[in-house]
């Protein structure tokens, strides 16, 4: 994935300090529990819901189970339609492909719509490294850009930014692209949209090239769909000479007809709307209307690989609404930016592992970066088990086994650094497999109870340095139960 | 009618009392309590952390051990859930690895007689009213896999609302998880404090004395940063309040 997260550190380390930062605390508390409840009410608002979760579900894993087929479809109907469409199995093949159509148009700037797909492969940096600027649109994702910032979610990926901090950035950086922020610019809402309205217009008026994603691509007439609320993204699909699209192979919905249940599904469950403001469609190229030429980048990067993992396919199935960060209580304490990747949160715990492979760092702790409590199973509209992912992955980390790379079959080994605790659980399975091996055990844990120290050496220190233990008992269970023949005797 | 007490590794070497909570509260409700002894650990520990293959042997030795009974009570949502919602999927993988259908086999009988405590009392024995008496302030902490794995909603609220002297204070942010998730608590100390402390305060906000759930291992995360933070409340088990009356009063 990007570029711009190699060589990060593991999921612990990197939420530590943000843990300590009282103010991104305060900003992302605020700002996932106001849309958490807004959310809530908009889902309560529809009586089917659990049916259209259902439903968005089977949509999805119908497509990805004949996903060839469909892949297919959309190439012969986008051909049909005046489109090109182009094959990127990495994230390489992708940027080179862009950066290439970019050049043959002779520009140097590109507007972009918000797009996923295209910070997974780090675009814009290759673009940059081309001599390309690439102009962010979407108002979150220009705060980012401005402030030389990384994303920390996928919806509003400036979330962890109050308005302070964004009227700061915009006072300082906008005349380093463009329009410079208006004298004496504040921190209200109004004023700061101003601003971002202004800069970003000369932007839209000039550009030749627009480059997108898609939320959806309709595979029956080879539409594509762009959801989104600031009508940025109708300016940059609509205004420029040539749009370039990028989308993840697993954006594919057979028909029309089910994109009927995602934009009931996808406004409420992302910033809790019963619809959203702009919803844009395009089919190839149309004479004297749009752009005159249109190329649909279908990525890979992963996702085939993804796709041939029984349990972890349905990772693939996610429409990134972003209801699982906002109900996330480690993604709350721990800010986007420690998941090291375009996507945080719980679906980036499952999705990055997957896409990327397990082999670094940050990969391998981030299957543990979860409590498993469910919350971001119960919010998911298309019914995405993440915590099942999430141990499948963990399983993957600490025991190695077969997965797909690549279109082949390797064997995993076991993740380094897991020795100590794969002994300690082999230890704790032989002990529970021997009932008088465990009573054993409970017995001398409870003769030695007042030597038992306050706080706890090795991985221990890491409980009792905020928590206190539990003094242990006298007696185990097991014991007074026999003493007394289960209470029976009368003895206390 | 006769019962099996599955009272988990951790109650049986840390909290005792809830155990014996139990075998009072039930035996009082006239139902024969059991406790097999060769009983050890559901696996859920293995089973989360990634250690599937070390976790199947635990099955198979809970199966083993409480196969046979009619049912199976346990006074831990987390594990109930382990053996309700994870041996199936434990047994499905066995039969998507092509190891047959043995394990499946195995541990199916045990899955649908497996049940919470107030999930037992509710639904089981038909009683609301268990007859208990407790003159404090108490607020309820659902454990996220008694609330989203179990799906326990009302239940246990409607237990406490039962019992007498008992004044019940809503607790604020009451479904989000508390922190403790296993060896998350380990792994990801700093994010499991901060939850931790953050269901601390919100507990302390009520007013309340005590702090109950139906899971000592979050009572265990969240009764340990109470005393770090020297709030003065005291986390009880759900069984310990339900089994105290005014003859024995649970402290």
């Amino acid at each position: 994935m990007s570029g711009t997260f190699v060589g990060m550190p593991a999921f612990p380390k990197a939420a530590h300090e943000a843990v300590n930062n009282q103010t991104l605390r305060g900003n992302l508390r605020h700002a996932t529990h106001t849309i958490r409840g807004k959310r809530a009410k908009a889902v309560a608002e529809v009586s089917d819901w659990a049916a259209l979760r259902e439903a968005g579900k089977q949509i999805k894993d119908h497509t990805l189970r004949h996903l060839d087929r469909y892949l297919v479809q959309v190439e012969e109907a986008v051909t049909a339609a005046g489109g090109t469409v182009h094959w990127a199995a990495d994230a390489d093949e992708a940027n080179r492909i862009v950066t290439d159509l970019v050049k043959a148009t002779g520009e140097t700037e590109v507007v972009k719509v918000k797009s996923m797909a295209t910070q997974e492969i780090g675009l814009n940096e290759a673009l940059e490294a081309e001599g390309i600027r690439a102009y962010e649109t979407d108002l979150a994702e220009l705060i980012v850009q401005l402030g030389k910032d990384r994303p920390s979610h996928i919806l509003v990926p400036a979330i962890h930014r109050n308005r302070g901090e964004i009227r700061d950035i915009f006072a300082r950086e906008m005349s380093e692209w463009g329009r410079p922020a208006p004298e004496g610019l504040t921190d209200t809402p109004a004023e700061l949209a101003e601003a971002a309205r202004l800069h970003l217009r000369e932007k839209f008026l000039r550009a030749k090239v627009g480059v997108s994603g898609a939320n959806f691509v309709i595979a029956e007439t080879g539409t594509l769909v762009v959801v989104e609320s600031e009508g940025n993204g109708r300016m940059c699909l609509t205004l420029p000479e040539t749009l370039i699209s990028v989308v993840g192979i697993e954006k594919i919905l057979p028909t029309w007809q089910d994109l009927e249940v995602f934009l009931q599904t996808l406004p409420r469950s992302s910033t809790a709307e019963r619809m959203n403001p702009y919803t844009s469609t395009w089919t190839g190229t149309t004479d004297e209307d749009g752009p005159r030429a249109f190329h649909l980048v279908l990525l890979d990067n992963g996702r085939t690989d993804t796709l041939a993992d029984e349990v972890g396919r349905q990772a693939l199935r996610c429409i990134r609404c972003s209801a699982c960060l906002n109900v996330c209580p480690v993604y709350e304490r721990a800010g986007g930016h420690a998941y090291g990747s375009v996507y945080p949160g719980p679906i980036g715990a499952i999705l990055s592992p997957q896409l990327r492979g397990t082999q670094s760092e940050i990969d391998a702790s981030l299957p543990y970066a979860s409590s498993l409590c469910g919350a971001c199973y119960e919010v998911c509209p298309v019914a995405i088990d993440i915590p099942e992912v999430l141990v499948h992955l963990r399983e993957r980390v600490v025991e190695g086994g077969q997965v797909t790379r690549e279109g082949n079959k390797v064997v995993l080994r076991p993740a380094k650094g897991h020795a100590a605790e794969r002994a300690a659980m082999r230890a704790a399975r032989w002990a529970f497999s021997h009932p008088g091996a465990l009573r054993t055990g409970q017995r001398l844990a409870s003769r030695t109870r007042r030597l038992h120290p306050r706080s706890l050496p090795g991985p221990g220190r890491a409980w009792s340095a905020t928590r206190d233990l539990p003094p242990v008992p006298a007696e185990p269970f097991r014991d007074w139960w026999q003493r007394t023949n289960g209470g029976k005797d009368g003895a206390k | 009618m006769r019962v099996a007490l599955f009272l988990t590794c951790v109650n049986d070497t840390l909290y005792p009392d809830t155990g014996r909570a139990v075998v009072k509260l039930l035996t009082r409700l006239g139902v024969e309590v059991d406790f097999p002894m060769a009983q050890t650990c559901c696996g859920q520990a293995h089973y989360n952390t990634g250690y599937r293959h070390e976790a199947e042997p635990l099955a198979r030795h809970f199966s083993d051990v409480f196969g046979e009974y009619e049912a199976i009570v346990t006074p831990s949502g987390s594990c109930g859930a382990m053996v309700r919602e994870l041996y199936p999927r434990m047994g499905e993988r066995a039969r998507a690895e092509g190891r047959g259908d043995t394990l499946a086999a195995t541990l199916a009988p045990v899955v649908p007689k497996t049940y919470e405590l107030t999930e037992f009392l509710v639904d089981v024995l038909g009683v609301t009213d268990v007859g208990a008496y407790y003159p404090h302030k108490v607020t309820y902490h659902p454990t996220c896999h008694g609330l989203r794995g179990l799906g326990l909603g009302e239940r246990p609220l409607r237990l406490l609302r039962a019992v007498k002297g008992l004044e019940l204070a809503e607790l604020p942010g009451a479904d989000e998880c508390c922190g403790f998730g296993g060896t998350f608590a380990l792994k990801n100390a700093d994010v499991s404090a901060a939850m931790g402390a953050d269901k601390v305060r919100n507990a302390e906000s009520t007013g309340a004395e005590v702090l109950c759930a139906a899971d000592n291992s979050c009572l265990m995360h969240i009764g340990g940063t109470m005393t770090r933070l020297r709030t003065g409340m005291r986390p009880v088990h759900i069984a310990e309040i339900l089994a105290s009356t005014e003859e024995e009063p649970t402290a």
